[in-house]
Formats: structure tokens, C-alpha cells, sequence
């Protein structure tokens, strides 16, 4: 196969194109730079909440007795992409839990909050999943969008006994994890020894109790994950617009190249015919 | 055991008979909310086992609030309970404590209001609309008005208290909560079907509550 050598019209068009994209991608950057800014100042009181409502189950060491069998994933993630590696870290480790799950025999189920869970999900492990939750990730979350969650959740009528919400927890501009926090069913909290200790608690309470406890994960998990997309968007925009000026620099070059052998090309045809 | 006697003493007297009325289960004698759960001590030798039936005899002398109970205190016996309090309150947009050292919270449950402090029997309860009040180690009172949400008492004396709404008692109006009051009635009255009248009626009861601790 013979390429013929680009002409300058193609680096011209190439060189544009390129242009655009680095523009896109740099603006992309600073609007992901101004909302993670908002996200991380929102996320300092949400960690305090967030491990608050943990508390109990940490101390309590509450755990759910081996022999119950269903079993509930949440994987919190966003619909929208251009964020490095994101969703497929949360859909990475969804996809092991349900493998480790159901080799142990149990039931599995899993919710995806945000499009790109259900996306990737769907083709291997499509007969898995319960709901799924849309329009995440466009604006901040709010705890009144934990609570439409964690009600849909709990009318979905699936009666789990225990689960975990898989998320990206934020470490630093540049790093996150994928994290994994536990959820309790009612019976579980209510059967567990240790919770013998707590005074005073009749299942109304506790129903409620557990109810909101379940709003407030579900609520930390987001706020976590928002700022984690957000951070990662930012460093996938910055590298973007990195490598668009470097292939920019290059095509320059290129492009001159390209231009002085045209002109010499002229000059020689010119000089040949005027000499013929 | 004499962080106890010390928190048993300042419990305000008006405190005392709602904070009595709760008790801790499988005490001989109710005792205030500030005891230490008699576990810890039941679990140690029977010679400190011993010495607690005989403080716990001491309390009920004490148990008259005008003559402060006698310091007796071991130096060789550890405390039976953490003496501090590590407080959490906070929103899911702000944080108000965070593992602070307070001397008592007051809080409005499902099941009464009640005052916590240190070394308080573990409990869980959730928060009707009213006033959460703090009382830090100076003595000194804040107040904040909560929607609702939980309260956490643990073993090791942390407290959590995660409100859904909470808000310093000065960013609310009297005359906009009593109209609110007055909408939220007629909406009730108005109501056609169960969630709407359900709806209707926790409106009614967050701006009662938010009109009683304006007033």
C-alpha cells in the first residue's frame, strides 16, 4: 500500500479539528475545576455526617448472620463521562462482588445510581439489576435526592438482608478509591446481639432509625462520588488538552515542513521547465 | 465512679424526675441517667463488685439534691465509663459538633425530650421538630431548631446526633412561622386523600413545634 504523502490541505483541516478539541477540552476543565471546587467544600460537612451515621454500625460491630442469603450492591457512579476511570472501577468491582456472591449461593441484586453503571452492566450481568437511578451527576446532590433513592430502595420490594454501596471515595485532587460501606436490613440491626446494649428502642423507632441511616449513607456515598467525578474529570480534561498541544506542536511542524517542500517543489519545476 | 456522683450533682433539678422516669433496665434502683451502666463494674472482681453496692448505697443517700454527696474518691479504680462525652451534631450541610467535649444535650424525640450526658445509657431515638440544646463545659446554652433525624447514644460515650434540618434559633421569624402555621391547618382541613392529609398534617406539627420554641 502506497499512503501518498498528506497534502497540505490535510494537516490544514487536521490542524483545525484539533484546535476545536483543545478548546472544548481545556473549557471542559474549567467548569469541572469551579464544580469540584463546590463539590469538596460541600463534602467536608458531609464526611462528618456521613461517618456519624456509620457510627453505630462500626461500634456495635453489627454483622449479619451467614446463613441469610439476598444480598443488595449499589453502585454509585454518574451518567455522564469523560472522567477517567470512574464508572468502570465501580462496574469493575460490581462485577466481582456478584462473582464472589453467588459462588457463595446468594442472592444478588444489584441498583445502579447513574446511567453508566446500567450501561456497563447490562450486557454480562443485565439480569442482576433492580433499579436504576438517572439524571445523577448533573447537578450537586442533595439529601432529598439520597432520600428519593433510599424510598424507591425500600418500596422496590426486595427484602434484603444485607448490602453494601460501592462508591468512589474522594482522596486528593489527583487520587481516589473505590470504597465499599455496609447496609443493614431492619431484621438484621434489630436480631443483632450487640444492639441488646442500646436502651429503650421499639421496632418503630428502630424502623425509623434505619430508614434514615440508609438516607444518609446513600447521601455520603454521593457526595463522595460527585467530588471524586469531578476531580477525575478535571485531571481527564488537563491531560487532554495536554496531549491536543502536543500533537498540535508536532502538525506545526509538520505543516511547515510540508509547506517549504511544496515551495520547493515549485521552484524545481519552475527552474527544470525554464531550463527545458 | 465518681464522675458520676460529679454529673449526678449538676443535673438541673426540673431535669431530674423526666431523666428519672427513664432508668436503665435491670437496675435495682433507677438511677439517673448519668450513671455509668452497672455492666462494667458487674464484670470486675467481686471486691470492686462490692465497693460499687456499697457507692451505690452512697447515691441513694445523695439522692437528696440539697446536700452535695462526700468525695470519696480511690485513686487506684479507673472511671466506668468514659467521663467525656464526644459530641457529633451536625446536617447534611453543616456541621455544628464535631466530637466535641460537651456537659449536656437536651433533644426532642419520638418518645419525649430528654438530656443526655456523659456516660449515658446507649440508646437510639429519633428527633420530632423542636429544640436541641447544648449545654458546653462552661455552662453556657445553645440552641438550634431540628426538622428531624436520629440520635445515637454508644457504649463509649460518643453521642451523634444527625439532624435532616437544623438551624440556630436566630435565622427563624415568629410571625412567618405562625402564618405558616395557619396555612398548614387550613391545607389539613382542605386535605383529600391519606398522603396529602399525612403530608398536611407533619406540616402542621414541624410549625407548631417551630411557633412553641419561638415563643
Amino acid at each position: 500500500q502506497v499512503r501518498n504523502m498528506a497534502t497540505l490541505k490535510d494537516i490544514t483541516r487536521r490542524l483545525k479539528s484539533i484546535k476545536n478539541i483543545q478548546k472544548i477540552t481545556k473549557s471542559m476543565k474549567m467548569v469541572s475545576a469551579a464544580k469540584y471546587a463546590r463539590a469538596e467544600r460541600e463534602l467536608k460537612p458531609a464526611r462528618i455526617y456521613g461517618t456519624g451515621a456509620l457510627a453505630l454500625y462500626e461500634k456495635a460491630e453489627i454483622k449479619a448472620p451467614e446463613d441469610k442469603k439476598k444480598h443488595l450492591l449499589i453502585g454509585v457512579s454518574s451518567d455522564r463521562g469523560l472522567c477517567g476511570a470512574i464508572h468502570t472501577s465501580v462496574a469493575k468491582t460490581l462485577k466481582n462482588e456478584i462473582t464472589n456472591l453467588t459462588n457463595a449461593g446468594k442472592e444478588v441484586m444489584v441498583v445502579g445510581v447513574g446511567d453508566k453503571i446500567r450501561g456497563l452492566l447490562q450486557r454480562t450481568h443485565g439480569n442482576y439489576s433492580l433499579l436504576t437511578f438517572k439524571e445523577v451527576g448533573r447537578r450537586p446532590p442533595s439529601f432529598g435526592d439520597a432520600s428519593v433513592i433510599a424510598l424507591e430502595l425500600l418500596n422496590s420490594g426486595y427484602e434484603f438482608d444485607e448490602g453494601s454501596v460501592i462508591y468512589n471515595r474522594f482522596r486528593s485532587v489527583i487520587s481516589y478509591k473505590t470504597d465499599e460501606k455496609p447496609i443493614f436490613s431492619l431484621e438484621t440491626v434489630a436480631g443483632s446481639e450487640s444492639l441488646s446494649i442500646y436502651d429503650d428502642i421499639d421496632a418503630d423507632v428502630l424502623r425509623n432509625y434505619q430508614e434514615f441511616t440508609l438516607a444518609n449513607i446513600l447521601y455520603y456515598s454521593l457526595k463522595e462520588s460527585t467530588t471524586s467525578e469531578q476531580s477525575a474529570r478535571m485531571t481527564a480534561m488537563d491531560n487532554a488538552s495536554k496531549n491536543a498541544s502536543e500533537m498540535i506542536d508536532k502538525l506545526t511542524l509538520t505543516f511547515n515542513r510540508t509547506r517549504q517542500a511544496v515551495i520547493t517543489k515549485e521552484l524545481i519545476e519552475i527552474i527544470s521547465g525554464a531550463a527545458a | 465512679m465518681d464522675d458520676v456522683i460529679r454529673t449526678r450533682r449538676q443535673l438541673p433539678h426540673g431535669l431530674c424526675s423526666l431523666a428519672a422516669a427513664r432508668g436503665t433496665p435491670g437496675a435495682v434502683v433507677p438511677p439517673p441517667p448519668g450513671l455509668a451502666p452497672p455492666r462494667a463494674a458487674r464484670s470486675s472482681l467481686p471486691a470492686a463488685a462490692a465497693m460499687f453496692r456499697a457507692r451505690r448505697l452512697l447515691l441513694r443517700l445523695a439522692t437528696r439534691p440539697l446536700l452535695p454527696p462526700p468525695h470519696a474518691r480511690g485513686y487506684a479504680e479507673p472511671a466506668a465509663g468514659p467521663a467525656a462525652m464526644a459530641f457529633t451534631f451536625a446536617s447534611p450541610t453543616q456541621v455544628f459538633y464535631n466530637g466535641a467535649n460537651v456537659k449536656q444535650v437536651d433533644v426532642p424525640t419520638l418518645t419525649g425530650s430528654f438530656g443526655i450526658l456523659a456516660s449515658h445509657v446507649p440508646t437510639l431515638q429519633v428527633l420530632r421538630p423542636g429544640v436541641v440544646t447544648v449545654y458546653a463545659e462552661d455552662g453556657t446554652a445553645t440552641k438550634y431548631f431540628v426538622s428531624s433525624g436520629s440520635v445515637t447514644v454508644n457504649a463509649d460515650s460518643t453521642v451523634q446526633v444527625l439532624a435532616e434540618e437544623a438551624v440556630t434559633m436566630d435565622m427563624l421569624d415568629l410571625a412567618t412561622a405562625k402564618s405558616n402555621l395557619e396555612k398548614a391547618v387550613s391545607e389539613m382541613a382542605a386535605a383529600s386523600d391519606e398522603a396529602a392529609k399525612a403530608e398536611a398534617q407533619i406540616k402542621v406539627e414541624a410549625n407548631e413545634a417551630l411557633v412553641k420554641a419561638l415563643e
